[in-house]
């Protein structure tokens, strides 16, 4: 029987896990899909919100501003790239520019610092690429931008490094009441038993809390699609872009990202079908708007397109509580943007929770710290010779546009949490990310990841089972 | 490997292996050609499908074979070789960093660089084509390279996208393979293979070819289930009502290729955005003196037997520039006018003794046209032709005399 259980491996139950993982206690993942990161952490704008955005007083603005002061040095510890860039929301008209000053003063009642309201020419000196109609902007400095899946996998990765378990193809879908704590079954029958349980599964919460008999809240579905491109763009602006927020949220951004290609979206669509689906209408907007942040986007460098689903409530802010319904069910839930902001944040929170009920104690051996080899190709030539040294594999280029090593990818499928599949191994190493989007290397990262896992290549999957890459051998 | 080269030649493909041999033959022979496969012979490796050689050697070779007489030729020399190196970056005095697991990172500077890195596919990414990205949706060059070189079928129903060559390739292999090919659609009025590929990998197997359709939606959550294809109008749009279902397994894409200029970029060697290669003299010299570009990373070519022919040019003259050293140039530009999309070489040097073949593209299907090649408004040459089509390359031979008499730039035009 595991202490505590974490059902949901995203962002949200891989930084709760991690922080779990520094106290004596047994805890357990489970995820669903055949890899960690697979809902909403995998797919958003990897924007570090600096916090103006959320009403006073919620725990959307109380996480948010906390989650972005430790974003810096969470993100260093883990070696995920982060980048403080800063953000301008952009006003294009009179009334934007009142809405500007709305933020500015949320903001700073929120505790975000160095809030600024800046003229059109400040603007245009900071991003040359902004529409000239634009005519000023709020200034966040102590915005940034992040790789979200690296965040996610990282932050699981180190807590298993720390003695956390994972269990992954385990769709949680049936809860049994024991003396003390849960017997936890998945669709395909396998069990798991612990005493507290917290729920962080994304679009799937409300299912979970309902296998337990909680039925306070819903969850639904909001897409946002997005639009990649080169990282040969990527210096076509240098701050995250944001048009003046409305009703519908925050808008279409244009922004770098931590891997310095830009990226354009999210759109926002209510949604019954949560399929992670892009569509004609949803792209043509998301390029439409690019166009009037700023006239020359390269569209023409586009990579790849995709989208990710907004798991929201009603209500409107996140759900971070022990349900009313159930005792030792913990809902972390709703959380959508700045979910990924606050995710540092809300894992000490939570982590104080159980504290509070488990009274663990913190481990001598913890060790936070995870070294990020994964970006052999920013390492200097003595360094990069000294590895191959060690292992010939770092000197085979198995990604040609992203420049990977067969090295990274080994690496990838042996350590915490263990890489299964193609998309797997893309997350974690970027091969398959670049222009040629895996046209190249696909082939041979699967034939890579079959000889490791001693398998056929019939077996190797995209993204679990029922996306086998090739079917048959030929006659 | 030497300490120092005259010559290194980035990429062991067609363009690299007969660049290297002729810069050779012709006085060159301290040559390295840097290879990132464990073989030589680039995409013709995969290309098992024959037609290749008709018209360099009169016969129809298989790609693998036509390869090996290349290879044959650089073994037989004093050519060095480096298997499984990347190259990583080029420097515009001509450093070059490679990576290798026997050298690990390692930089050589020779006295000229023959670039000869081909080219990739466009990718569904940069289509944006709308739906789910589930697995089934390939390149025809992945696909190609998992049937005929890991022996792999990707799966059994199939629909194309785009009518490049290698699409119209894989709809013949897929199907001689078992699997169903259910539709080639191209978006444009044309296809852009070569009209033997089209009667050949299509027609001979009853495979509907639908012009101006395009697929508007991929569906599938873990796998391929099927796609939508609509209609498009004038501008490309897709047409409301023209919807077609096909239930597949399998989305192929051959929606053109690019010239894979990262190095070339990274040099800061000035390139064409028609061509998406680099900007060349008829030696194919580029505008940094020394380093020379050949075969597809250059201009995509329709047939491997133009990308020898292009190379050889190459490396003669870079064993000549390696040779005699850097001589002046004297440049005219050859421009694209109306109805084609580019000409190569884009300048012309006149101190280079010599006729000078141009090789260009046009914009659409023309039939009963002229190609007119002028100066200053001064008509130099014309060549009837019955049909012009995007798909094939077409080719002018200007005498030394005629390029004598182009007092400015060059422009080449189709007229109707
Ligand atoms: C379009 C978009 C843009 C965004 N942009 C930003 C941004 O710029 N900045 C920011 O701070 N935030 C942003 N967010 C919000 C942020 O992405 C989320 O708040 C955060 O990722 C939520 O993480 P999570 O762990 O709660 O959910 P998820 O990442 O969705 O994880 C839930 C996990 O639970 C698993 N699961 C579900 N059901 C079960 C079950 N029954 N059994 C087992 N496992 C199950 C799922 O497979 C999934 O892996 C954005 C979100 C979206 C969608």
């Amino acid at each position: 029987m595991y202490d505590v259980i974490v059902v949901g491996g995203g962002v949200i139950g891989g930084t709760i896990l991690r922080a779990l993982s520094k106290y004596n206690y047994s805890i357990c993942l489970l995820e669903k899909e055949n890899d960690v990161c697979m809902g909403q952490s995998k797919a958003n704008s990897g924007i570090v919100h600096a916090g103006f955005d959320a009403h006073v007083g919620t725990l959307k603005a109380k996480f948010n501003v906390l989650g972005c002061q430790m974003m810096p040095d969470y993100a260093k510890e883990l070696g995920v790239k982060y980048l403080n860039c800063g953000s301008l929301v952009v006003a294009f008209n009179e009334s934007d520019v009142a809405m500007l000053n709305n933020l500015l003063e949320r903001g700073e009642k929120n505790g975000v610092k160095e809030l600024e309201i800046i003229d059109s020419a400040k603007l245009h000196e900071l991003e040359p690429n902004v529409s000239p109609n634009a005519i000023a902007a709020l200034y966040a400095p102590t915005a940034g931008i992040i790789c979200p899946y690296c965040l996610t996998i990282a932050a699981i990765g180190n807590a298993m490094d720390n003695g956390a378990d994972l269990i992954t193809n385990f769709e949680l879908t049936k809860v049994e009441k024991m003396d003390r704590g849960f017997k936890l079954y998945s669709k395909d029958n396998k069990t798991v038993e612990g005493k507290v349980v917290i729920n962080c599964a994304g679009i799937g919460s409300t299912k979970v809390a309902n296998a337990f008999g909680d039925y306070s809240f819903e969850i639904k579905g909001k897409r946002g699609e997005y639009i990649l491109l080169d990282r040969e763009s990527g210096d076509f602006v240098s701050h995250t872009l944001f048009f003046t927020p409305t009703e519908k949220g925050k808008g279409i951004l244009v922004s770098g990202t931590a891997d310095h290609n830009i990226i354009l979206g999210p759109t926002s669509e209510k949604v019954e079908d949560i399929t992670p689906i892009t569509t004609q209408k949803g792209l043509a907007e998301v390029m439409a708007k690019a166009k009037i942040m700023c006239p020359n986007t390269p569209i023409y460098n586009s990579i790849t397109s995709f989208t990710g689903v907004r798991a929201y409530t009603e209500k409107g802010d996140f759900i971070i509580e022990e349900s009313k319904a159930v005792d030792n069910l913990i809902n972390c839930v709703g959380i959508e943007s700045p979910g990924l902001t606050s995710a540092p944040a809300i894992a000490e929170y939570v982590c104080e929770m159980i504290n509070n009920k488990l009274h663990g104690e913190k481990k001598a051996d913890f060790n936070g710290t995870r070294t990020p080899e994964y970006f052999f190709k920013d390492l200097s030539v003595a360094e990069k010779n000294e590895i191959i040294k060690k292992d010939p594999s770092f000197g085979r280029i198995i990604c040609r546009c992203e420049q990977i090593t067969e090295g990274e990818i080994i690496k990838a499928i042996r350590e915490n949490p263990p890489a299964r599949d193609i998309d797997a191994i893309k997350r974690r190493t970027r091969s398959g990310m670049g222009r040629c989007q895996g046209g190249f290397c696909q082939p041979q990262v699967a034939e890579i990841l079959a000889r490791e896992l001693g398998v056929e290549l019939t077996e190797i999957t995209k993204n679990g089972v029922g996306s086998e890459l090739v079917i048959a051998k030929t006659k | 490997m030497k300490e120092n080269y005259d010559i290194v030649i980035i990429g062991g493909g067609p363009a690299g292996l007969a660049a290297a041999v002729s810069a050779y033959d012709n006085g060159a022979k301290n040559i390295l050609i840097l290879e990132r496969e464990p073989r030589l012979g680039g995409i013709l490796n995969q290309c098992i499908h024959n037609g290749f050689g008709l018209t360099r050697f009169k016969e129809s070779l298989s790609g693998p074979e036509y390869a090996y007489r290349f290879i044959k030729e650089v073994e037989a020399r004093d050519i060095d070789v480096l298997l499984n190196t990347t190259v990583l970056s080029l420097e515009d005095n001509k450093t070059i960093t490679a990576i290798n697991s026997e050298y690990g990172v390692f930089s050589i500077t020779p006295k000229a660089v023959i670039l000869s890195m081909g080219c990739r596919e466009r990718s569904r990414g940069a289509l944006n084509i709308p739906g789910s990205r589930p697995a089934g949706i390939y390149s025809a060059g992945t696909a190609q390279k998992y049937v005929n070189i890991k022996g792999y079928l990707p799966g059994k129903r199939v629909v194309i996208l785009g009518s490049g060559d290698i699409g119209l390739i894989m709809a013949r292999r897929m199907t001689l393979e078992g699997a169903k090919v259910l539709a080639v659609c191209e978006i444009m009025p044309y296809s852009s293979g070569l009209r033997r590929n089209i009667e050949q990998c299509l027609n001979d197997f009853n495979i509907p070819l639908y012009l101006n359709h395009t697929i508007t939606k991929i569906e599938g959550t873990s796998r391929v289930t099927g796609v939508v294809v609509s209609k498009v109008d004038e501008n490309k749009q897709p047409i409301e009502g023209t919807e077609m279902h096909f239930d597949c397994d399998t989305v192929l894409f051959s929606v053109g290729l690019i010239p894979e200029n990262e190095l070339t970029k990274g040099a800061g060697i000035e390139q064409s955005r028609n061509t998406r290669g680099a900007v060349v003299y008829q030696n194919r010299e580029t505008m940094i003196d020394g380093i020379f570009a050949c075969g597809n990373v250059l201009q995509v070519h329709d047939l491997v037997d133009f990308v020898s022919e292009e190379s050889e040019i190459a490396g003669a003259c870079a064993a000549n520039y390696v040779l005699n050293g850097r001589q002046e140039h004297n440049p005219i530009s050859c421009i694209n006018g109306d109805n084609i999309s580019y000409v190569l070489p884009q300048k012309i040097d006149k101190n280079i003794p010599g006729n000078v073949k141009l090789f260009f593209r046009v914009r659409n299907t023309f039939k009963h046209c002229k190609i007119v090649v002028e100066s200053n408004g001064v008509v130099l040459q014309e060549k009837k032709k019955l049909i012009c089509v995007p798909g094939e390359m077409e080719t002018v031979i200007l005498s030394s005399d005629v390029i004598a008499k182009a007092e400015g730039d060059i422009v080449v035009r189709l007229e109707c």
